[in-house]
């Protein structure tokens, strides 16, 4: 693989070229960028040709060119983190689905860093199970780091926070990954202000590019990580070059769990530390773990803006038991108080992936649109022949949503009996 | 009791147009406006200096125009307000914003910590939801995130918030001082009264740079942050297909729904 022996920072760049012009090999170009800035241009470097002669980063007014230099991040420097960590989110003993698909994708960056790296699982909690650890090992982990001590257990930031920390300084892991639920995307953002890291959250893709940096020791690997940005109309990849570990949250239904894992024989290491107390406690706990959560449905059927009432949400719901799947809405239908918000698809809901998306009056605001984008198969009924749903619909039926609701619930009825 | 509510101005979303030729954002034109989220800790706020008289201090990290954010919750009650802006805090990731942010904190505070600091659960703009916690890391105080309800005894320095979590809901209980990220739930925003709106014009905001926070240079800005963009591209298309008018036909619909059901 091609070396990165220089960082361009697309928010800063604005394409003027002054690199281009002062780089004495030929390494730099300007590329086309649509709406990275004004003159939607941005530098690019050909790592084959670039000798890292730091002329370009003196070139550019912008300070948008920088070297990578290993070590800078604190006295120990990158070297010596390795291995792909998954953090294993568990409540009540049933460990969170988006884990196993975390630790789907990491057997890919397991594979892709080669050198030895392992998938590891990192479990907190009290009173593990071997079921538990052995679930994570037939989901491929080489390594579970068990953590099993009474202050954990339940969810409290500061001690899950002190013992991820500490597991991090004692184990030094190259990559850190986590659900971006609401435990994940909160105490990982601590955990990564302790250890004084990056943190990118609800990416889209991960992949591992490597790179050996003269200035580096020894090989290190970078971690692409891809996440929608500005409603998620642009998309940007960003690295954590000179900080170990490299963190990142993805949201549930995102990655695809693996089928067909041959797993099975992780090292369960119980790891004892000496974790500070909690400072708040649960007083009262109201679980509600079979509540419908629509990121896990394979059929949805959702309304927004145009079924114009509560009443025709309760339609939606007979469509939807027909097709055996949920209700799902948009953010206006919520905001209107015709559906409670945990059914809400998009930027501010939930990102969802079913079979089917079948939506009802729904416009298709870019929020709502990336929250739809997993979905294999969308079918968009609207009034508006030019709403921007039809974009990406599958299938587009302009008309009017109340209109045909009944008809088709009345239409799959009749093929039922 | 001292409360900080952190506030954030974002682009209105719904000001934002797409460019249907090259697919890109329109920012030009864009409205300005508080990010919503925040507006719902800054009503939790209020209605705490309502019912127990707390001091209320917002703080928002941004350029000069971040201003008019902070007017408008000095208009709707907010005691003091305080600009956190400079040059060299341009470029800041969510880490090098949160050290940055917990430096102002302590200094709108005199230097000592305040009993209560509030955030929106995200800001609409980044979608992170990471600033929060990185806040409550550097000024060392308990975490609860995604606040429906909060009760607060102030004289025993108390707390009990009911938090949303993706298997229920929790209440939990602790001692301040606090960080807490808020939900819509939380509170309906007032409007700003007239009086309110009148003095909050003339009032003087601070504006806290990189020296009167006493900032790390290396802790600040582009050089504070460890996560770098490298490239920005457009998000892969999933171009529409067919688009039929709906003529009444609604076995035809019906297959549709079925073959997609069935694969």
């Amino acid at each position: 693989m091609a070396d990165v022996p220089i960082l361009i920072d697309a928010g800063r760049c604005v394409g003027c070229g002054k690199c281009v012009k002062g780089c004495g090999f030929g390494a730099l170009k300007l590329v086309e960028a649509p709406g990275a800035n004004r003159s939607g241009k941005i530098a690019e470097v050909d790592p084959s040709a670039c000798k890292a002669c730091s002329a370009c980063v003196a070139a550019c007014p912008f300070n948008a060119i920088s070297e990578i230099k290993a070590g800078i991040c604190g006295t120990e420097g990158i070297e010596g983190y390795r291995d792909v960590w998954v953090f294993a989110e568990q409540s009540g003993g049933k460990i969170a689905e988006v884990s196993f698909e975390l630790l789907g994708k990491g057997l890919e960056l397991k594979s892709q860093r080669g050198d030895g790296c392992r998938l590891c699982a990192v479990l907190l909690g009290s009173g593990i199970t071997s079921e538990m650890t052995a679930a994570l090992s037939s989901a491929g982990a080489d390594v579970v780091y068990a953590v099993d001590d009474p202050k954990l257990a339940d969810y409290e930031a500061g001690v899950y926070v002190d013992a991820v920390s500490k597991l991090i300084i004692r184990h030094k892991p190259e990559v850190l990954l986590a659900g971006a639920t609401a435990i994940g995307r909160a105490f990982f953002a601590r955990v990564a202000a302790r250890v004084r890291t990056g943190l990118t959250a609800d990416c889209t893709e991960l992949k591992v590019v490597e790179t050996t940096n003269k200035d580096a020791c020894a090989a290190q690997m970078l971690l692409h990580q891809t996440r929608p940005a500005f409603g998620g109309n642009i998309m940007a990849t960003i690295m954590t070059p000179n900080h170990r570990p490299q963190m990142a949250t993805v949201r549930p239904k995102v990655f695809k769990k693996k089928v067909g894992v041959v797993g099975g024989r992780a090292e369960v290491v119980r790891e004892v530390l000496d974790l500070v107390s909690p400072r708040t406690r649960i007083a009262n706990a109201n679980r509600n773990p079979d509540a419908v959560d629509i990121a896990a449905a394979e059929v949805l059927v959702a309304g927004g803006r145009g079924l114009k009432s509560a009443a025709a949400f309760a339609q939606l719901e007979e469509l939807a038991k027909l097709l055996g799947g949920e209700v799902a809405a948009s953010r206006a239908a919520v905001d209107a108080g015709w559906i409670p918000q945990c059914r809400q698809v998009g930027q501010t809901g939930k990102a969802v992936a079913p079979k089917l998306y079948l939506c009802f009056g729904i416009s298709g605001a870019i929020q709502h649109l990336e929250g739809i984008r997993g979905a294999d198969r969308i079918i968009a009924v609207n009034s508006d022949p030019d709403a921007p749903i039809f974009g990406m619909a599958d299938v587009g039926i302009v008309g009017d949503a109340l209109a045909i609701i009944p008809a088709l619930t009345a239409e799959l009825k009749k093929g039922r009996g | 009791m001292i409360i900080v509510v952190c506030i954030k101005q974002v682009p209105d979303s719904t000001s934002v147009r797409i460019n249907p030729e090259t697919n890109t954002l329109m920012r030009e034109g864009a409205e300005s406006m508080v990010n919503p989220f925040d507006e719902y800790a800054l009503e939790l706020a209020l209605a705490l200096k309502d019912s127990d008289g707390a001091h209320v201090t917002v703080v928002s990290m941004g350029p000069p125009q971040a201003t008019a954010v902070l007017r408008e919750a000095l208009a709707r009650g907010a005691d003091e307000a305080f600009l956190v802006s400079s040059r060299a805090f341009g470029g800041a990731d969510t880490l090098a914003t949160s050290y940055t942010l917990s430096q102002a904190i302590l200094k709108a505070c005199g230097g000592t910590k305040p009993d209560l600091v509030l955030f929106g659960k995200q800001a609409v703009d980044g979608d992170t939801a990471q600033v929060g916690p990185g806040v409550s890391e550097f000024l060392d105080m308990p975490l609860v995130t995604y606040v429906r309800e909060l009760r607060v005894d102030s004289e025993a320095k108390a707390f009990s918030a009911t938090t949303v979590m993706d298997d229920g809901e929790y209440v939990v209980e602790g001692a301040l001082p606090a960080v807490m990220t808020v939900l819509k739930e939380a509170a309906a925003p007032r409007f700003a009264p007239l009086a309110g709106a009148m003095s909050a014009a003339k009032a003087k905001i601070a504006v806290l740079d990189e020296k009167a926070i006493a900032a790390d240079p290396a802790r600040i800005g582009l050089q504070g942050s460890p996560t770098k963009v490298v490239a920005i591209f457009p998000p892969p298309s999933r171009g529409g297909g067919r688009k039929m008018e709906w003529n009444g036909d609604a076995a035809s619909i019906a297959a549709i729904v079925k073959e997609a059901i069935d694969g």
